[in-house]
């Protein structure tokens, strides 16, 4: 009994050393991650040069939209040679940024760019991200200059790499 | 444009003005429910909605009130859930009934399989609510939207557009704001 509680003991310890010798995380932006509002984010939805931009819309919440961050987590590693910028754009309550928002990027060491676009007054903004845009999440837009595409419901890895080469190789 | 194929388009469905179809859907006691056997409403507040979804919790007392505000005139509020159950297991019939005897709804929770009516009215996303007024022999859509424009906060909100609407149709007035779109949990759809 008293060996068990030894060995347990020093499982324990082992564990607490291990987590101080892990690595920091790799993603140091977890704490840079800017929530702003939709007047400083429409810029972005419009920019003019070559890049191919991918936004998505998602939330920690929504379960269809965290089951597709792994497909733009790959899509950024595999065209990181391309001119493609993919950036997801959270919309998590203001009250969830600090408590789900940042502990998620975290623990899935979520290497896309995001943005946290908190403006409550949804019915001013949908619509200027795109006329066809319900309101529903996920939803993905794709555009470079002036060429767009975008999409309501959830992407798979096929689907999402068919649209980027749509653009990058047509 | 192939591509296009396959993606649920949201564009379908009612639009304000339009003429809305009733349903004989089960309510959470087990009885079945259509607007039709509600007969002394002037019209209803039709709200898609469920239990999972964050929207939806954070707007749940706020449909409370708006039954418990305007069902005494005639315009009662029906949820709806139209998700999948097995796409997500929160919404199904047992939980839904779980549900309704926690936050003691006064009003009909129904269950919509395969989002029959979802397809039909067009509903995308929770909550999604519709205003009808009946007229005549007709269900007539006034408003389809959002309930008011700050989810989170309900006492930051500046726009009430449900009750906007209702106070104007009891007043015989125009409804300023007919179409309102928000942020939303995707209703979920049957696995093909």
């Amino acid at each position: 009994m008293s060996t068990m509680k030894t060995n347990l003991l020093f499982a324990a310890i082992l564990l607490s050393v291990l987590q101080f010798c892990l690595p920091v995380n790799s993603r140091a932006q977890t704490n840079e991650v800017a929530t702003i509002g939709f007047d400083d984010f429409l810029p972005l939805l419009s920019k003019t040069n070559d890049t191919l931009y991918v936004i998505n819309f998602w939330a920690t919440w929504c379960a269809p939209c965290v089951e597709e961050l792994p497909h733009f987590e790959v899509a950024n590693k595999h065209y990181k040679n391309r001119k493609l910028k993919i950036l997801l754009v959270s919309l998590d309550f203001k009250g969830a940024k600090d408590s789900r928002l940042l502990p998620f990027l975290q623990k899935h060491d979520i290497q896309c760019e995001v943005l946290h676009l908190y403006e409550p007054d949804a019915n001013q903004w949908i619509s200027r991200v795109d006329s066809t845009w319900t309101g529903a999440i996920p939803a993905t837009l794709f555009y470079r200059n002036t060429q767009r595409l975008f999409t309501e419901g959830s992407l798979t890895s096929q689907s999402l790499n068919q649209y980027i080469n749509s653009f990058l190789n047509p | 444009m192939l591509l296009l194929g396959f993606l649920y388009s949201g564009a379908q469905g009612y639009q304000p003005g339009g003429k809305a179809t009733d349903f004989e859907l089960t309510n959470v006691d087990g009885n079945t429910v259509s607007l039709g056997s509600m007969s002394d409403a002037k019209g209803y507040i039709v709200v898609f909605t469920c239990n999972s979804c964050p929207y939806s919790v954070a707007y749940e007392d706020r449909i409370i009130a708006l039954h418990n505000q305007y069902a005494p005139k005639g315009y009662p509020v029906v949820a709806i859930n139209s998700n999948d159950s097995l796409v997500q297991v929160r919404d199904s019939f047992s939980a839904m009934k779980q549900r309704a005897i926690e936050k003691q709804f006064g009003f009909p929770y129904l269950l919509d399989t395969d989002q029959k009516y979802a397809n039909i009215y067009g509903a995308t996303r929770t909550p999604h609510v519709f205003v009808l007024n009946r007229e005549n022999n007709d269900l007539v859509v006034k408003y389809i939207g959002a309930i008011d424009n700050n989810f989170e906060f309900p006492d930051s909100a500046t726009e009430h557009y449900v009750s906007e609407a209702v106070e104007a149709l009891l007043s015989g007035k125009e409804i300023i704001t007919n179409a309102t779109k928000a942020i939303g949990c995707s209703i979920k759809r049957k696995k093909q």
